[in-house]
């Protein structure tokens, strides 16, 4: 018998039942599809999460009071907040490192007749670099700007868009809280990131934050950025002992400050994701292990339903080996047009996911090469029991089959 | 194995006769045990020559599909011995069986037996498929086959858009395009009235003249057993008369 000739009719035999091979091979299509889906779209969830971490800022470290633990009940112990001071110290006393101040207050932001809550950070210059955030037009803060706490401020896009009505911000006012503040200068775009609008914010002098809007010295955060690749555990132990001793903490004590890194929360954030996709793959190739359990039932029944074909095929000089490889190469295809669809699907899912998510895009050769072969492995293994039923069937008791 | 191959008589009794292609000795086939015990075949010895036309008679259940089936290698028996052309069949395996009936036999059964939803051409084709032969040869094979039934023109049409007469046709086409010397064929006309009855008979009769092939055919009719040179007759799984038709028959 010529290869040619099996695989023809093989594909009569699946053309002829369309809808039962159709949902026979549904089973294999889900299970593939959902396993080139969930792998992909983890894929680009880690991947979207480090790009996040990267566009926050690389070899960021945050310095906060408190301790990183949690108390007893879940809230974070609290302790004396940061100084401007201890901010000015860390940037005289760390080599080769960028250090900016934050604080955050969201009060009410009106600007002509809207009005809406916005964040609002108090910080300095050195903001742009560390957080990886530029000015796209207008300027930086002046130095006497900074020193006296003007009202000065620099918007994100999101103002623009969705509050300003012409596109001219700069010069323009807007009340942020009680104090008039004057727009000098736009943030570039940003975009969303796990679904906040990082370009909804208003950056004003640390000063002007503190006296107009917070009415006190609190400095919340302390942003270091460590200027040289791969230094950042060094620049955090020189942090922690340096605060320790502007804070007076003896030995045995524990720190009432935790200094994070980026790269620690990425890492963790990637294995959180990395954890998932595993997961959410295993059920998936379950799934696929399901499907293939489907192919066997669906071959099974149909063995019985072909008895009397067999037996013609018998009673002309099929050999064993004939009808074997005829069934076993009818439930492989099924499971490789299966595999096919599904590994199409998958993708094309991916893809609108994505899309919509705002999340890259990646295709993995591996894992579609992967989800192809375990397709044609299922039809192999779930096909052989019944294929071999059908190749040991007695010719006479075949052709008497009713 | 050749199946063109003429066979030497080795049968010394006999010299002036064709070769026994088919020898049966003490044959037996036993379904069930104990009370239970059916003896589909209880001791049948038999010679087939080249080229016959043999008949095989007997009431229901008197074991005739049963010794068809023996001949045509679908069925092995419990016991005794049968030597196809001078071959042991019982040292065969089941592909060795296969491959004989692929060159050796062609079989035609009561129901037809095409594949159903295949049009004739397809079921015509199918033997060449296990052959090995290229689709264009296979095709024109077919074709020339169909047409030798008197089915030229009807290649597409399915089982289910054909007569009785007109399947057992596809059917016969089926049997004579590997061009095996025998033809088996169990209750041919079974299902079918006696004009598309005499229709088939003719036709095999007259695909016996032109290629000098051997017919084994089971049948219940006087007038069909007719048409044999030879009547095989068959009561209990025992075959009781041996003859020319007109002999057995009275
Ligand atoms: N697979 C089987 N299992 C048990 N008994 C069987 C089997 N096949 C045939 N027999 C028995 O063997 C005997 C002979 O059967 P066979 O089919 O050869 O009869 P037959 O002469 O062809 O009858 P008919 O004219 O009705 O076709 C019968 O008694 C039948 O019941
Ligand atoms: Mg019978």
């Amino acid at each position: 018998m010529r290869w040619l000739d099996v695989f023809v009719m093989a594909f009569q035999a699946i053309i002829r039942n369309k809808l039962r091979s159709f949902l026979t091979t549904l089973g294999i299509i889900i299970g593939v599809g959902s396993v080139v889906a969930m792998v992909h779209l983890g894929q680009s969830a880690t991947r979207s999460v480090t790009d996040e971490i990267a566009s926050i800022g690389s070899n960021l470290l945050f310095v906060m009071p408190g301790t990183a633990q949690r108390g007893p009940g879940g809230v974070r112990t609290s302790a004396e907040p940061f100084e401007l001071d201890d901010v000015e110290a860390i940037a005289q006393e760390v080599p080769d490192i960028l250090v900016a101040p934050a604080i955050t207050v969201s009060p009410t932001v009106v600007i002509g007749n809207a009005n809406e809550t916005i964040p609002v950070i108090g910080t300095d210059n050195n903001y742009f670099a560390v957080r990886n955030h530029r000015i796209a037009y207008g300027r930086a803060f002046d130095p006497d700007e900074l020193n006296a706490g003007s009202a000065v401020c620099i918007i994100g896009t999101t103002l623009i868009d969705e509050m300003y009505l012409g596109q001219e911000p700069l010069g323009t006012t807007l009340r942020v809280g009680r104090t008039a503040c004057r727009v000098i200068g736009v943030l570039e775009e940003k975009g969303q990131s796990m679904g906040q609008d990082r370009d909804k914010i208003i950056l004003m002098p640390v000063k002007a934050v503190q006296r107009r809007l917070l009415g006190s010295l609190d400095v919340q955060t302390i942003y270091v950025s460590a200027l040289i690749d791969g230094s950042t555990g060094r620049v955090q132990k020189d942090i922690e002992s340096l605060l320790r001793q502007r804070r007076h903490i003896a030995s045995p004590k524990d720190d009432d400050f935790y200094v994070r890194d980026t790269q620690d929360i990425a890492n963790a954030l990637a294995s959180t994701t990395n954890t998932m996709t595993i997961l959410l793959g295993a059920i998936a190739a379950v799934s696929l292990l399901v499907g293939g359990i489907g192919i066997m039932n669906i071959m099974l029944v149909s063995v019985t339903e072909r008895t009397r074909e067999i037996g013609i095929r018998l009673a002309i000089g099929a050999r064993t080996r004939d009808v074997l490889t005829q069934f076993l190469v009818e439930s492989i295809a099924l499971s490789t047009l299966g595999g096919i669809i599904g590994l199409v699907l998958g993708i094309g899912g991916t893809w609108l996911v994505t899309s919509r998510l705002d999340m890259p895009f990646l295709l993995a050769p591996g894992v579609m090469l992967l989800g192809f072969f375990f397709s044609v492995a299922i039809g192999i293994i779930f096909g052989f029991f019944p294929a071999r039923k059908a190749a040991r069937l007695n010719p006479i008791d075949a052709l008497r089959h009713e | 194995m050749s199946s063109s191959a003429r066979l030497r008589n080795d049968d010394p009794e006999t010299p002036d006769l064709p070769p026994a292609i088919i020898r049966m000795r003490n044959i037996f086939k036993i379904y069930g045990s104990g009370s239970a015990e059916v003896r589909a075949l209880d001791g049948v010895d038999l010679t087939i020559r080249d080229g016959e036309f043999v008949a095989i008679m007997g009431p229901s259940g008197s074991g005739k599909s049963t010794c068809m089936n023996m001949i045509g290698c679908l069925d092995v028996p419990s016991a005794g011995e049968y030597l196809f052309r001078g071959v042991n069949v019982g040292g065969l395996d089941r592909d060795e069986l296969a491959l004989l009936r692929r060159h050796f036999m062609g079989f035609i059964f009561q129901s037809f037996n095409l594949l159903p939803r295949v049009n004739a051409l397809a079921n015509v084709e199918l033997p060449l498929i296990y052959d090995g032969v290229r689709r264009s040869e296979r095709r024109a094979r077919a074709q020339e086959a169909l047409r030798i039934v008197g089915l030229a023109g009807r290649e597409s049409a399915t089982p289910s858009q054909l007569s009785g007469g007109q399947q057992q046709r596809v059917a016969i086409a089926r049997a004579l395009v590997t061009e095996p010397p025998i033809l088996l064929a169990d209750e041919p006309t079974g299902n079918l009235d006696t004009a598309m009855a005499d229709g088939i008979m003719s036709q095999l009769v007259q695909i016996r003249a032109e290629r000098g092939i051997t017919i084994i055919m089971v049948t219940h009719e006087p007038d069909i057993a007719r048409y044999a040179e030879r009547v095989l007759y068959f009561v209990d799984g025992k075959l009781v008369k041996d003859g020319i038709p007109a002999e057995v028959l009275s």
